[in-house]
């Protein structure tokens, strides 16, 4: 079993939902993210979502646009991101998610990619523009070694599509609570319980929501009904303000507020 | 073998690489144009507006002087250049158009470089009472104010995108978060061969009536099939066009240009095909200008329109399958090309065009007097006026 898979029977255990914390690898350099990983898991974190930054990301908002930009400014490549995942293994074993588009991984080489990111210590994959249809070749290699590849479903995906992804996926599903791009939102709509209870009853896959959760508040009304909760552009919000340590503070300030609004519950 | 596959496939370029929010909306769009693609009623209405608005056929027209200057193969231009709205991009957005109001989607939104597409969009919305949202790059509202300024006449609201490089690859990365966002009201209306299935195989179909005019105008001019085809290719809609009534027509040497732009070697260029790498942008694999960590490098071409570092995936099949041929010709001779034809012709290519024009003044001479070149006036040059007076030193 990966350390994806782990982690979720651990905390079901526990009856707790997971925290999944999203920031953007390199941002605003890969030093500092090597950095904030230990930060966010100490916070309460339980698994980490690396974005790969890519020059043309069109599912993501505003906020992750830009912070991809400041992390290819400061000369941010997917080898780069992969060294500095071995590295946080010397002293951390927090599940981690790289989560991007195709084109680097295809460039770097799917084979080469699968390989060297399991000796790096990744566990799981999820591209934002590989649906399972054009998804083959990166599955049959990263189950032959045992990387995870998670898919997005969508408030449009039907009961064909929920069964690709049924088929395809591995370690978890990631739900995503609206029909747009990420980015941070006011509410959270009421219709995604019963989505996420229709996607449960089709796949065996802890199920977490993504995508506009933006305060604890929201966090915990959206863990009742799902496996987790996964926090980006509101985190992301942070770096465009901050440095240094009052980032280190903010961050982690900020993560353990997520982590009592998911165990709480509904307000 | 029929290309593409089911999953939109030339080979390995082409295919789907998008956002699961919009899968099923290509899967809706794709089963609704399968139908109507063969519905009789659907064809007609087509038809009428071909020929009716946008003024089809347009002339195979014999440019005598150019050959007679060139001194070798005899040179026939298409005239896009005079469909109503300037330009080949009407021939699409009708059919989408037509397609939409079929599938009920009132909100049509659109990318666009030079604006002609753009243009062409608002044109369609406007005509078919549809509410319509144009994205486009900062940098190019700035190189082609007067399409901006009719757009907006048309009615259409003209949003400007200013993320990555402010031109037509961020136009259509917003264009696509636009269409995740309000999927079930909308229809996107792509430009050209490029973007996720079944968009490239559409665009080229609906832009396929330019070479079959061709082919029976040629025929009728000469009595036989053209010897060679020349397009301007950006991401290649007037080049699939002109090309695919051909392709099973082997004597039929077809040629597709890039945009040098500055030169190759100065690595500011829009010549994916000619200098580019394959890999994943806007939903199809295809050539991409990019570096080897697979992020996009920016294009340059003077013509908005070819600035685009993807191309059609039909493209990156012809060119690795050798049934097509792709050259590349700098703005400087892109620029030459503009004025021999309007000084021996009088007609004004847009400066896309310009480029296909700039490998005829290459190519004809090479070729004796019995040989054919048709080659794909795609627009009209009234919209890069500007440029070109620019480029020239000249103060309007």
């Amino acid at each position: 079993m990966g350390k994806i898979s782990q982690k979720f029977q651990e905390l079901g255990k526990k009856k707790e939902k997971a925290l999944i914390t999203f920031i953007t690898a390199g941002d605003p350099d890969i030093a500092t993210t090597e950095a904030l990983i230990p930060v966010l898991e100490a916070a309460g974190a339980d698994i980490i979502e690396l974005g790969v930054p890519f020059s043309d990301p069109m599912a993501d908002g505003p906020t992750i646009q830009m912070a991809s930009e400041r992390a290819l400014a400061a000369g941010t490549t997917l080898p780069k991101i992969l060294t500095m995942v071995k590295s946080v293994r010397r002293f951390s074993q927090i599940p981690i998610v790289l989560m991007g588009y195709y084109n680097p991984i295809f460039l770097y080489d799917v084979k080469k990619f699968v390989a060297d990111a399991v000796a790096a210590g990744v566990d799981g994959v999820l591209l934002v523009d590989l649906p399972p249809e054009e998804a083959g070749d990166f599955k049959a290699e990263a189950e032959s070694r045992g990387l995870d590849v998670v898919f997005l479903l969508t408030p449009t995906s039907d009961d064909g599509r929920i069964g690709k992804v049924a088929r395809f996926g591995s370690g978890f599903v990631y739900y995503v609570s609206v029909t747009g791009v990420t980015g941070a939102r006011k509410s959270v709509a009421d219709s995604i319980f019963e989505k996420v209870a229709g996607i449960k009853k089709r796949i065996k896959l802890p199920v977490v929501v993504g995508f506009g959760i933006s305060d604890p508040v929201q966090a915990g009304k959206v863990a009742a009904s799902a496996d987790g909760v996964v926090i980006g552009s509101a985190l992301v919000k942070l770096f465009e303000a901050y440095r240094g340590d009052e980032l280190k503070q903010r961050l982690a300030d900020f993560v353990v507020a997520l982590k009592a609004g998911i165990s709480q519950g509904p307000a | 073998m029929k290309l593409p596959d089911k999953q939109g496939h030339f080979g390995q370029f082409g295919g789907r690489y998008v956002p699961e929010t919009l899968m099923p909306a290509l899967l809706e769009l794709e089963e609704a144009y399968n139908h109507y693609r063969n519905d009789k009623e659907f064809k007609d209405e087509f038809a009428y507006y071909l020929r009716q608005y946008v003024g089809r056929p347009n002339p195979l027209y014999f440019a005598e002087k150019l050959t007679k200057r060139l001194g070798g193969a005899r040179i026939y231009l298409k005239r896009e250049d005079l469909n109503h709205t300037g330009a080949h991009k009407i021939n699409n957005t009708i059919g989408q158009g037509l397609l939409a109001k079929r599938m009920g989607k009132r909100r049509v939104i659109a990318e666009t470089g030079a604006g002609q597409h753009g243009v062409a969009t608002a044109t369609v919305a406007a005509l078919f009472g549809m509410e319509c949202e144009v994205f486009m790059g900062e940098e190019d509202i700035h190189r082609q104010s007067l399409n901006v300024f009719r757009m907006r006449l048309l009615g259409a609201t003209v949003t400007p995108v200013i993320a990555g490089t402010a031109t037509l690859k961020d136009a259509m990365n917003e264009a696509m978060r636009n269409w995740v966002t309000y999927v079930h009201t909308t229809f996107y209306v792509i430009g050209t061969t490029a973007g996720p299935h079944p968009y490239p195989v559409m665009v080229r179909d609906f832009q396929s009536v330019i070479g079959r005019e061709v082919k029976a105008q040629h025929k009728k001019a000469e009595g036989r099939l053209p010897d060679y085809l020349v397009a301007a290719v950006g991401g290649g809609s007037n080049a699939m066009g002109l090309f695919y009534p051909f392709l099973n027509d082997k004597g039929v040497r077809m040629i597709g240009v890039e945009a040098a732009g500055y030169g190759i070697p100065t690595g500011k260029h829009a010549a994916p095909l000619c200098a580019g790498t394959v890999g994943v942008l806007h939903g199809n694999k295809t050539y991409l200008l990019q570096d080897r960590f697979g992020q996009i490098s920016p294009a340059h071409s003077i013509s908005a329109g070819l600035d685009y570092p993807g191309v059609g995936p039909e493209h990156a099949w012809l060119k690795d399958s050798g049934r097509a041929e792709y050259v590349s010709v700098t703005d400087e001779e892109a620029l030459e090309g503009f004025k021999v034809l309007t000084q021996e012709e009088g007609i004004l290519p847009a400066l896309e065009s310009s480029h296909a024009i700039a490998h005829v003044l290459r190519l004809a001479p090479t070729l004796a007097g019995d040989k054919s070149i048709v080659v794909c006036l795609s627009g009209r040059g009234d919209k890069d006026i500007q440029t070109v007076a620019d480029a020239m030193g000249v103060k309007l």
